[in-house]
């Protein structure tokens, strides 16, 4: 009987968490500048005008542009620090690791002016770059986590049973440590990604006269004509995101052999 | 591979580009913070020399002071029926759900729209001529539309609470999920009823993700100032929109700086208290 | 010079030495364990041959060659890991071939060779295997194959068959052995289970904290320990004190307190013993034996405090007047009532009393 009440409460919160997304693609269709009820019949001009948009795909290309370095950037001092932490017996290790994963006890807003004062006083630009600094403080901590859940569950006899097979040093990290390590590394990859392609507050900040993508959004979010455009973008990010992670689910699942009976 | 002491120092070395770029970006800044709200502002420089003027303004002030309560109270109510409502999901994912994984992705899935246009949808759902407004219109449920919905702490807190489901969800999920089941048997076969072994064995080997949802939580909303904006209205207002303001138009730099470092404390002195009375609460409960 | 030198060589790791001025040779074509309790040193001197850790004073020589500046990657060594180390990412071929790689085969040639060490440790048909789908016995047959096919001058296995289960373990024990037998290679084995040291070994090593206690084939280090702590490690065994009465060049009279005087051959005497030294006797539980009701000759009357049946033999724990611990005995069913204890003088082992040499 609990199980029932359960089960009832697991759907209507999902059907909560589910209300305001599909709230972009209703309206998004809906053929009115009013985003009220009743709807006023199908349309996809709003999806058309986003072909026209130069400013928004500008903005678009910033974001991805960002985000790639970012994630980029972020894995690699994850996979450095993880790496590390868990093969060699640090002394402070932990201090390290309380500091470098700071940024998720400060407000974003916090980071985002702080360093913008750090740039006022050293006569450095706003651009991206900074954006990407600052991206980099927020993304960090999240691949630091991935990559030493990851590193703690890998065999340190891997690396000597490779030296005692003849690799030096150089082709032991490619022939084993770098794959055994992968799908942390495209989980690292992923999650720094989309944490950067979403962030607002800090870029807000740091961005300068090039704006991120969620920058052009909230410009846009004074303008009521131009709502329905941005419910449009909105419901195209969502579509493209969950296409990425059925494929990232499928890709995963094509390597794994199918274990056979009697092994 | 063989000196020890060659080995430690290439540790070392593979540590610190992490730990200079976090310098250079995290400490130095704050620090400069610090230096920047000791200062005060003439025009569009700052004058020479320290002042503590800047607190003095945050402290004394009596609408920042509400302001600081009303953050604190908000956040608080987010943390609480973010962390309330997720822990029945995650239970059920954990313990209930046959097909976790596609629960888990389904559950993330609404986080995959910019965080904004989530906002502005609880903007458009709640509004004047929003969705339950015109839809409970049309069926004849009410006449005028509500007028409590938006542009108020409430808005504030359903926004938040729904935009902070999912980081709730998940750490909550990871610690139940970690439980040994033979405690669940072992304290069933100590004579507990369900209910029982939840309160005394479930719950608190729970606790450490519910208290680290409630910090991943607590923490970000009080530095938000896109919700408040967009749905807050004039009395729904947090800290960080003040703080918005000083650094965007040229506003108060010394004075925003001023703001964020109590922002700061006040948030991780709470932060800090709640932890450890949460573990104290736990550690009497047995 | 021997096929593996070691000499002199120590280590420490910022504490006490772990291995204490070691020395040893080992012949070409031997199977020579390192036999010894946790903790005792026997893991880093075999780390220390395959490379992983460096001598802090000492040398190491294979077949000629000092290795002491040698990397892991560069020497005739290969070794079987505790835990494995089947690398999870490639199959049982890819696994097993990782170390050819820079021999640059021709597939043929390559496919032949790892074919036939499939072969070798029986897992023909198993090539395509993913990692994670081997069972424990098959994992451990991969980490020898791997190591094997790469033909070095001496195999070092680091306790490979302690993740096993029992009935597993005796198996591969007899596997291990006809397989050493087969390719002829020099195998170092580490354990700290004696009956496995006993069973495979042509010479064992017992080693305690990390010096090596006597050197010998399994036989010699049963019949004849050279000290109470090899005695106490190797097997299950019986003490008394005693004192020596008289030597001569055959024979030795001792004074065996409880057990009378008795006189030994002099061989059964651990080198260095003299005359009026306090020794320790040692005697096997199964060379214990029951006298039957009308025996005639020397005999210790005694009580049975416990027997436990083990199947084609029972174990006993017999008290006798003037001593607190039992005496253990191995053998069938004695008459009933009080029995009486032979110890036979031939089977008597005199070892010194100090607990090392």
């Amino acid at each position: 009987m609990k199980n029932r009440a359960l089960f009832l409460y697991a759907f209507t919160y999902l059907a909560f968490l589910y209300v305001p997304v599909l709230v972009l693609p209703v309206f998004s269709f809906n053929n009115s500048e009013f985003i009220a009820f009743p709807l006023s019949g199908f349309t996809t001009r709003w999806y058309a005008s986003l072909a026209a948009d130069t400013a928004m795909q500008h903005a678009l290309g910033n974001s991805l542009k960002v985000g790639l370095v970012t994630a980029l950037l972020s894995t690699l001092l994850g996979l450095t620090a993880a790496k590390a932490v868990t093969h060699y017996r640090l002394k402070g290790a932990g201090a390290a690791l309380g500091f470098i994963s700071l940024p998720l006890f400060i407000p974003d807003i916090v980071l985002g002016i702080s360093l913008l004062l750090l740039l006022g006083a050293l006569g450095l630009p706003l651009s991206l770059a900074a954006v990407v600094l600052g991206h980099m403080l927020v993304c960090v901590p999240f691949s630091l986590t991935v990559l030493i859940a990851r590193f703690e569950g890998f065999d340190r006899n891997l690396e000597e049973a490779s030296a005692d097979l003849g690799e030096n040093g150089w082709m032991t990290f490619w022939r084993v440590t770098f794959p055994v390590m992968l799908p942390g590394i495209i989980a690292s990859l992923l999650l720094t990604f989309i944490t950067s392609f979403d962030e607002f507050l800090v870029a807000y900040f740091l961005s300068g006269t090039e704006a991120t993508l969620p920058i052009y959004i909230w410009g846009q979010l004074r303008f009521p004509e131009r709502l329905p455009t941005v419910l449009a973008l909105g419901a195209i990010i969502l579509t493209v995101s969950v296409g990425l992670v059925i494929l990232a689910e499928y890709v995963r699942n094509l390597g794994v052999k199918k274990p056979m009976v009697g092994a | 591979m063989a000196d020890r002491g060659r080995n430690l120092r290439q540790g070392y070395a593979l540590l610190a580009p992490a730990l200079a770029v976090m310098g250079f970006g995290l400490a130095a800044p704050l620090l400069l913070m610090a230096v920047t709200s000791l200062k005060s502002q003439s025009g569009i420089s700052f004058s020479q020399g320290w002042t503590l003027a800047q607190y003095g303004e945050v402290l004394g002030r009596a609408s920042y002071r509400s302001l600081f309560l009303r953050s604190v109270l908000i956040s608080g109510a987010v943390t609480l029926v973010t962390v309330a409502l997720a822990y029945p999901m995650a239970y059920f994912v954990a313990f209930h759900a046959r097909r976790k994984f596609v629960w888990l992705v389904a559950l993330t899935i609404p986080f995959w729209t910019s965080y904004l246009l989530r906002v502005f949808a609880w903007k458009i759902i709640l509004g004047f001529n929003g969705v339950i407004n015109s839809g409970l219109m049309r069926l004849h449920l009410i006449d005028q539309p509500l007028q409590f919905l938006l542009y108020n702490p409430f808005a504030v807190v359903v926004t938040l609470a729904h935009a902070w489901a999912a980081f709730a969800i998940l750490p909550i999920y990871v610690s139940l999920e970690k439980i040994d089941h033979s405690l669940l048997e072992a304290a069933s076969d100590l004579g507990d009823s369900a209910f029982r072994r939840f309160l005394r064995v479930t719950l608190p080997l729970s606790m450490p993700g519910v208290i680290g949802a409630a910090i991943l939580i607590f923490v970000p909303t009080t530095g938000d100032f896109v919700t408040p904006q967009l749905v807050g209205g004039s009395k729904g207002t947090m800290i960080a929109n003040v703080i918005e303001v000083q650094f965007n138009s040229v506003g108060n730099w010394p004075l925003g700086a001023a703001l964020s470092l109590v922002s700061i404390a006040m948030v991780g002195v709470l932060a800090g208290l709640f932890v450890a009375g949460a573990r104290a609460a736990t550690r009497s409960a047995r | 010079m021997s096929f593996l030198s070691i000499s002199q060589v120590s280590k420490s790791f910022g504490g006490p030495p772990v291995v204490d001025r070691v020395s040893l040779d080992v012949p070409r074509g031997e199977f020579f364990s390192l036999l010894g309790p946790s903790g005792c040193g026997k893991t880093t001197l075999l780390r220390m041959i395959a490379g992983f850790e460096a001598p802090d004073s000492g040398t190491i020589a294979i077949d000629g060659e000092v290795m002491n500046a040698v990397a892991p990657h560069q020497r005739p060594t290969n070794m079987v890991f505790q835990s494995y180390a089947i690398f999870p990412h490639l199959n049982v071929f890819d696994n097993i071939a990782y170390g050819l790689r820079k021999l640059k085969l021709p597939k043929d040639a390559l496919r032949a060779r790892i074919e036939a060490m499939l072969s070798t440790v029986r897992l023909e048909g198993l090539g395509n295997r993913a990692a994670d789908q081997l069972s424990g016995g098959q994992r451990q047959r991969v980490a020898l194959a791997r190591a094997l096919v790469r033909e070095p001058k001496i195999l070092l296995l680091d306790e490979p068959l302690g993740a096993l289960d029992k009935r597993l373990r005796e198996a591969m024990q007899l596997e291990l052995r006809a397989l050493q037998r087969k390719v002829g290679i020099t195998f170092v084995l580490v354990t700290h289970d004696q009956e496995e040291a006993l069973s495979l070994s042509d010479r064992v090593a017992v080693m305690e904290k990390g010096v090596i206690l006597q050197v010998a084939s399994p036989r010699d280090l049963y019949d004849r320990p050279s000290s109470r702590a090899v005695a106490d490690f190797i097997g299950e065994i019986n003490f008394f004190h005693a004192t020596v009465r008289e030597l001569s060049d055959e024979t030795a009279t001792i004074n065996a307190g409880l057990l009378g005087v008795l006189t030994l051959p002099r061989a059964n005497l651990a080198p260095g013993i003299k005359s009026d030294d306090h020794i320790l006797l040692a005697i096997r539980p199964e060379h214990v034996g029951f006298a039957a009701p009308n025996f005639a000759g020397q005999s210790v009357t005694g009580e049975i405090a416990a027997a436990t049946f083990l199947g084609e033999r029972s174990h006993f724990h017999v008290r006798i007047n003037g001593r607190s611990d039992p005496v253990a005995v191995s053998g069938n069913a004695p008459p009933v009532g009080p029995v009486h204890l032979v110890f036979p003088p031939e089977k008597l082992m005199g070892l010194p009393v100090s607990r090392d040499a």
